[in-house]
């Protein structure tokens, strides 16, 4: 993604700032083996996070692992049952929401149905006691950030659904906070104006510096989003990276699979040579080899992890001899196609009886319909050892 | 069959609403009628209202129920409101349940046992601190108003347990203290609510007439006591006059509280399809 490098303006965003990576970085959230009891029910579990200035991160999770409770607890909605947050170095414990230096842009918006949008944005600064003329232009600049301006007069109810979500981010940024809490922002959007939205959100917090932290289940939203993301499940961090980090290097079977799609198959370890490993389905599959850093010995059962897209797959008549150095090659017949015009999706059974998921790019066009790869035939699937990561959990 | 079953079942309809309103329909055209004795019709006339109007004992009544019924419906909004707020928004807690069907035991007591207990109340209050001196004015509206607050708590508890507690949240999240939040969100999302518990709560005392002659003295005579007197000294055409003023009021009353909450169901509908 670092792509522009750029020195003039503060504006500009630092792709290369890493600041996790620096040991002597101070974060400016720290969340400190936080655990919420809802009765005897653990809706977020002894979990600790630091989140740097400038960083966009993002909360991901399937539905009722704890991102909104812990998001809750930022604001100071939620109180933990144990633990702690300080954000820029101040305990929070005890701080009621009204005097947090953070704001939060809710699931549902909660825009307040009695006011017009002006009033709706306005609302944080009056409260903060800032001067009627100052909050007048400062209304209308941010108005006019979210291409609002014509819709000022108007009630929350007569806007549409991606207008709304401008207001309830309008209203959320206008006092500057510290942090900025996204609960699902872009939920209730269809996936044009979602996309279209994901950039704004990214233009907005490079423009003014604030930190993000967003709630998502949508894995694609968190991707193209975030600068780290924290996979959740059931109240636990399963992994904490850069979406980079994650879909290449996913820690475990869960994260393989919630995190992209991934063929996952089930191996002991046969063969070691430094740190190439031979690994088989069982004894009278052929061996697969895989790059792993790690230490496994031998005979211990491990799970395959590939990726469909680092895939190759060609008709068995036409394979090209420049392929096979060091690749793992598997014979297999495709039991299932879909052409969905950018790429395509295999679903390839080996000779071994093992369902593997390809998908590669359509880079010819098939004038006349025909594809060159079709139900039933006989393919050569191969991909190379470095494509492919040992998961042990 | 289905036919005949649908000519049943309408035929019922009439029967039971024209039970309901023929005598209220009787009673107005009486009020109209010029003969003073009640069976014989004697023409059009409103003399019985022009004779009403001359009467200083029903202007006293009326301005004495008026007063009550406005101070009662008043307080009993304030009051109901705070009630029903506590009772959606205090959380849960031990007997919350009781406490909930508790306020709506108002609603259900007879009459007859809510005027009697309100009345040993007050003789017990003035035993123990020689107040109230004398039941009237006072003692009235209090007793209007404990009834009338259980009808305006349920009202705002029903509103509140609809709403979106993440507005509130919301305000506070953008700096709002919690009383602030209060003024500037709950109250005007509840304020339909609160209009249609006043205006319930100011008919509902403009007809009462149970609770107050348990609890009215000498010299305090409402509206309602001064019909039922008048009646039991015999049908006279002019009480025609005061009762059909007395259900047109009351039915105005009804109309626009029933009118304040179904237009407020309608905007929780569209704001519900955000
Ligand atoms: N006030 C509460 N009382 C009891 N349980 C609660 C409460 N709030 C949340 N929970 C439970 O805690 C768990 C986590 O809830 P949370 O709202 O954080 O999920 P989430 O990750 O935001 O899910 P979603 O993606 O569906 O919004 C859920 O199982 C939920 O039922
Ligand atoms: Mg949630």
């Amino acid at each position: 993604m670092s792509t522009q490098a750029s020195s003039d303006g503060e504006s500009q965003v630092d792709y290369t700032h890493t600041p996790w990576l620096d040991p002597s970085a101070t974060p400016f959230i720290q969340i400190k083996n936080i655990n919420k009891q809802f009765g005897a029910f653990t809706a977020v579990s002894d979990v600790s996070l630091d989140i740097y200035k400038g960083e966009l991160f993002a909360l991901l999770g399937g539905s009722g692992c704890g991102k909104t409770t812990l998001l809750r607890m930022l604001a100071g909605f939620e109180k933990p049952s144990s633990g702690s947050i300080l954000i820029d170095g101040v305990d929070m414990g005890g701080i009621p929401p009204y005097e947090r230096p953070v704001n939060m842009m809710f699931q549902s918006y909660a825009l307040f149905p009695h006011m017009n949008v002006e009033k709706n944005i306005a609302y944080g600064l009056k409260r903060e006691g800032v001067a009627k003329a100052e909050r007048t232009e400062r209304t209308k600049e941010i108005l006019n950030m979210v291409e609002l301006a014509e819709f000022a007069k108007r009630k929350p109810h007569q806007l549409s659904g991606g207008q709304r979500q401008r207001v309830a981010l309008a209203r959320a940024l206008i006092k500057r906070p510290k942090v900025l809490l996204l609960d699902e922002p872009l939920a209730a959007l269809d996936k044009r104006l979602r996309e279209q939205t994901q950039f704004e959100l990214m233009n907005i917090q490079e423009k003014l510096g604030i930190t993000f932290v967003v709630v998502t289940h949508d894995q694609e939203e968190a991707m193209t989003l975030a600068t780290r993301i924290a996979v959740m499940d059931k109240g636990n961090f399963e992994q904490i990276g850069t979406p980079a980090q994650i879909y290449e290097n996913p820690r475990s079977r869960f994260i393989a699979s919630f995190i992209g799609s991934a063929n996952l198959l089930e191996c002991t370890v046969v063969e070691r040579e430094g740190n190439m490993y031979s690994v088989s389905q069982s004894s009278n599959s052929q061996a697969i080899l895989v790059e792993y850093d790690g230490d496994l010995s031998i005979g211990a059962n491990v799970t395959v992890a590939v990726r469909p897209e680092k895939i190759r797959v060609e008709k068995r008549s036409a394979v090209s001899s420049a392929v096979a150095d060091g690749h793992n090659q598997l014979n297999g017949i495709v039991k299932e196609m879909a052409y969905l015009g950018r790429l395509s999706t295999y679903h390839i059974v080996t000779e071994n009886d093992v369902m593997i998921e390809v998908t590669s790019p359509n880079q010819a066009r098939y004038r006349d319909g025909n594809h060159p790869i079709d139900w039933d035939d006989e393919v050569t699937i191969n991909f190379a050892p470095q494509s492919a990561v040992l998961l042990t959990e | 069959m289905n036919q005949k079953k649908s000519k049943f079942l309408v035929s019922c309809l009439i029967f039971g609403y024209a039970f309901l309103y023929i005598p209220i329909f009787l009673l107005i055209i009486y009020s109209f009628n010029y003969s003073p004795l009640l069976p014989v019709w004697g023409g059009f006339s409103t003399r019985w209202y022009t004779r009403l109007l001359e009467s200083p004992e029903v202007w006293s009544a009326t301005a004495l129920s008026l007063q009550i019924a406005f101070i009662s419906a008043t307080v009993a909004t304030v009051f109901g409101t705070l009630a029903g707020l506590a009772l959606a928004r205090l959380g849960r807690f031990r007997g919350k349940t009781v406490f909930t069907g508790m306020i709506s035991a108002p609603l259900v007591m007879p009459e007859v046992i809510t005027g009697l207990s309100l009345l040993l109340l007050f003789i017990t209050l003035w035993q123990l601190t020689g107040w109230p001196e004398q039941r009237g004015m006072m003692t009235i509206t209090i007793a209007h108003i404990t009834f009338a607050m259980a009808y305006v708590a349920v009202i705002v508890q029903s509103r509140l347990a609809g709403t979106n507690q993440a507005l509130e949240e919301a305000a506070m999240d953008l700096g709002a203290k919690p009383l602030r939040v209060l003024t500037d969100i709950t109250i005007p999302m509840l304020a339909p609510g609160m209009m249609a518990g006043w205006l319930l709560a100011f008919t509902l005392s403009l007809d009462d007439l149970i609770i107050a002659s348990f609890v009215s003295g000498p010299g305090s005579t409402t509206l309602p006591m001064l019909i039922y007197s008048r009646i039991r000294l015999g049908l006279k055409p002019d009480i025609n006059a005061l009762a059909t003023i007395l259900i047109v009021s009351v039915a105005i009353g009804v109309l626009v509280a029933g009118w304040i909450m179904l237009r407020q169901q309608k905007q929780r509908a569209l704001l519900a399809n955000q």
